[in-house]
């Protein structure tokens, strides 16, 4: 249902939100915080990091709109309330995001009553830490090709394979993990499962390094881990519509359990035009060079356009087709924060070239950084060609390009 | 301050809006639109003066339906409909081309409205069509260098000079002509059948439409022509260019729906290599990217449209951002409809032209792309950054890093 008005709960809600997070804002760490969740690479950004979730969970910010009996709050339409609140208040992002974000809704949406009641609530809190077990070296792009099998023993099953660029693997309790259960059909043939990681018997997690440098994904090896049948979520060979709920939500398609925090994209905008004002250029600063204004100034209409149609998606009147704005979120997103950095390191000219740590970096050198880890987000998640096929065959009616 | 998450726009306004959809897709339909304008390329471009079709039974149809009279406040027999309906308007005659004075009777009213010109607005309910006439020749959007000066004689005034890119001029009843005196500029509401008017029509491009210069060779008017009295000129202009730009982009936003429609069914149904052709990326991934940025465009122009209805304090940022990105969508969109429709979309005998040339019109109209950037950046100067305009909205979060994992 479309929400036309703000009940006067909402209203209290948010007002309560606001006092919440100005009483309750962490101090700012001794270290550097990265600049996303799926970054965090040491223990002392995750004490940190959980600490404050957990904190946020307490004070009914995460889970609010799932039903009390799994540990939510039990509202209607508080979330997306929560969520603007925290981002309003630049405060730390939640560490747990793929379980907040993806693995919440698919065990909300697919799960057995016992799945929700024992895996939610310490998900919420951020006491358990979720990663997602989807790509793999020879599954991208063409996620139903995925690999990793999964055999039936009795009441168990005996999982081998290999799944790679898994954010959080590092420090996550459970994995959502495809797997194929059979190799006659290619989509009928996959289920999925929660499989245990921190401390599994024959689960190997390796770093990978990405080209920032920097940690916070990895690859994952299963051999003959042994998984009992109460894991399975949903039917067996029901694995793909499982995914495809799953992947609604990390595409930014549909609302989770929580997110926010972080840097919103308005305060990018403003980021950009205070380094602007910043950089010296031909005896004025960048700002005062009508490209660079013209530049920052299409960035701040695709920021201030992402937000108007997220607005627009929940107003029936003014969409043509139910999938046509929420499936182009995550294209949209991407490129957005990828543009954005690309234009910082445009402005900061010879600036650009000092990585995270110089002294003379403006902005703590993070423009660069910026830049290298967008690509995660224009690849993540099904590659932006990808959504474009997606959105050209099921929007438009186009041919299938496969 | 705060705006409606569903942009105000209700039941009533998707009344208005259903309506003239289905009224243009009976009455003004492509086959409809191209024997009227396009039937013969030699009369359209080549006889000597241009001609000027419209369908001027159609136009007695809008009035009595009451969209001439949508914006015209309830106290000057008026509907008093929102913006955001008139924006609904707007975006039909866009996505069906009308060649009809509507849009420019639309943005007409905004000015006198903004001018509280009431016995003009009347006229306007009664089924007169208008349109703006503030544009110098040298064609700066700007309302300084106005190449029209007034004089006063007796009560009234009298009228000299050129002003120049003036929409539907051949089928306006009255103009609001910007004019230059001692006092500052003004506004002047000005009947076409005057002594002393001019109409020379200009050679186009676009077939959707008629522009002109006026000439004005000391017409005189009673002083029931004075609209806006010399020096209110800019702050009457400033109050309606919202709503002008928002016109536009609305305009420019159905035209682009029509493209992106057009073309896709084109990629759906041409077959090349035994395939349809949209099964190729090169040809579907540029028609998603019209269609992403014709959602842009299109919630910014609702967006606009909401702050004039609810909070006119964010309005001239909205409107700057929703006629550059509309101006963009039809660059783009027009660009790729002509291109992805081969061979054919390159002829007379292929509707793309007409929608091409529409939006190149619409695009350059008020200020381009580029244009209202210039604008937006001096907006950011006088008032601060995008994040204290974001405090206004309530609808949804802004997206970081953390909608995406």
């Amino acid at each position: 249902m479309s929400e036309r008005t703000t009940t006067p709960e909402q209203s209290e809600f948010r007002e309560y939100c606001r006092r919440w997070l100005a009483e309750h804002r962490p101090a700012a760490p001794s270290f550097r915080l990265p600049q996303s969740p799926i970054e965090v690479m040491t223990e002392e950004q995750r004490r940190y990091l959980c600490d404050w979730e957990k904190r946020c969970y307490e004070a009914g910010l995460i889970g609010c709109d799932y039903p009390k009996e799994y540990g939510g709050g039990g509202h209607r339409g508080f979330q997306s309330i929560a969520t603007q609140e925290m981002g309003r208040a630049g405060v730390p992002y939640m560490i747990n995001i793929i379980g907040l974000g993806m693995a919440a809704p698919t065990i909300l949406n697919h799960g057995t009553e016992e799945q929700k009641r024992r895996y939610l609530p310490p998900l919420f809190a951020a006491d358990e830490i979720w990663c997602q077990g989807f790509s793999e070296p020879n599954a991208g792009s063409d996620l139903a090709s995925v690999q990793a099998s999964a055999v039936r023993d009795g009441d168990n099953w005996i999982i081998n394979g290999h799944k790679v660029w898994t954010s959080l693997a590092h420090f996550a309790s459970w994995m959502i993990m495809l797997c194929r259960t059979s190799s006659a059909q290619k989509y009928e043939g996959l289920t999925y499962f929660i499989v245990p990681i921190a401390g599994a018997k024959d689960v190997t997690v390796r770093p990978l390094i990405k080209i920032t440098g920097e940690t916070g994904f990895n690859e994952v090896l299963f051999e003959d881990v042994v998984v009992p049948d109460r894991l399975r979520v949903d039917e067996v060979g029901k694995g793909w519509t499982v995914a495809m709920t799953t992947l609604l939500y990390e595409r930014g398609a549909a609302e989770g359990a929580g997110s926010g925090g972080g840097t919103s994209l308005d305060v990018r905008i403003d980021q950009l035009v205070a380094l602007a004002r910043r950089i010296p250029r031909s005896g004025g600063s960048a700002w005062d060079d009508p490209l660079v204004r013209d530049k920052i100034m299409q960035l701040a209409i695709r920021a201030e356009g992402l937000r108007q149609t997220q607005r627009r998606t929940r107003v029936d009147a003014l969409t043509e087709h139910p999938m046509r704005l929420p499936l182009q979120m995550k294209v949209q997103l991407s490129e957005l924060l990828q543009d954005l950095a690309a234009a910082a390191l445009e402005i900061e000219g010879a600036h650009a070239s000092l990585y995270l740590g110089d002294a003379h970096a403006p902005d703590g050198g993070q423009w660069p950084l910026a830049y290298l880890n967008s690509y995660g987000f224009t690849i993540a998640a099904g590659s932006n060609e990808i959504q474009r096929n997606i959105l050209g065959e099921r929007v438009l009616g186009l041919a299938k390009s496969k | 301050m705060a705006q409606p998450k569903d942009f105000g726009f209700g039941s009533e306004e998707q009344m208005v809006r259903d309506s003239a959809r289905k009224l243009l897709k009976d009455a003004a339909g492509i086959e409809t639109l191209r024997a009227l304008v396009a039937r013969d390329h030699k009369s359209a471009y080549e006889s000597a003066v241009q001609p000027a079709p419209w369908d001027e039974r159609l136009w007695r149809q809008m009035v009595e339906l009451g969209w001439t009279a949508l914006a015209v406040p309830d106290d000057c027999g008026g509907a008093g409909m929102k913006m955001v309906a008139v924006a609904a308007l707007a975006e039909e005659l866009g996505r069906a081309a009308v060649p009809s004075p509507l849009t420019s009777t639309l943005i007409a009213t905004m000015v006198l409205r903004a001018a509280a010109a009431l016995a003009w607005l009347e006229r306007i309910a009664g089924g007169a069509a208008a349109t703006l006439a503030a544009t110098s020749p040298t064609g700066s959007w700007e309302l300084g260098d106005v190449a029209v000066r007034a004089e006063r004689s007796g009560a009234g005034v009298t009228l000299r000079g050129t002003t120049a890119f003036v929409q539907d001029a051949r089928k306006a009843a009255f103009f609001v002509v910007a004019a230059a005196s001692e006092g500052g500029v003004g506004l002047y509401a000005v009947a076409a059948d005057t002594p002393g008017v001019t109409i020379q029509p200009d050679r186009i491009a676009d077939l959707t439409r008629d522009q002109a210069r006026l000439e004005l060779d000391d017409a005189r008017f009673d002083a029931a022509a004075i609209v806006a009295a010399p020096g209110a000129a800019p702050a009457a202009m400033a109050a309606a260019t919202p709503a002008i730009l928002t016109i536009v982009a609305a305009d420019l936003c159905g035209a682009a729906e029509w493209q992106l429609q057009t073309t896709a069914e084109y990629a759906r149904v041409r077959t090349q290599f035994e395939r349809p052709i949209g099964f190729f990326q090169a040809v579907k991934h540029p028609i998603v990217n019209m269609m992403i940025a014709i959602d842009r465009a299109r919630s910014l122009t609702y967006a606009a449209a909401c702050a004039i209805d609810t909070d006119p304090a964010d309005a001239p940022r909205l409107a700057r951002m929703a006629k550059a990105a509309a101006s963009d969508a039809a660059a783009f969109c027009s660009d790729r409809s002509i291109q992805l429709h081969g061979g054919i979309g390159f002829t007379w005998e292929c509707d793309v032209h007409l929608y091409v040339k529409r939006q190149k019109h619409n695009q350059f109209l008020y200020g381009d792309a580029a244009y209202q950037r210039a604008r937006l950046a001096e907006l950011i100067d006088a008032t601060g950054g995008p994040a204290a305009a974001s405090e206004r909205f309530e609808g949804g979060a802004t997206p970081s890093e953390s909608t995406l994992a």
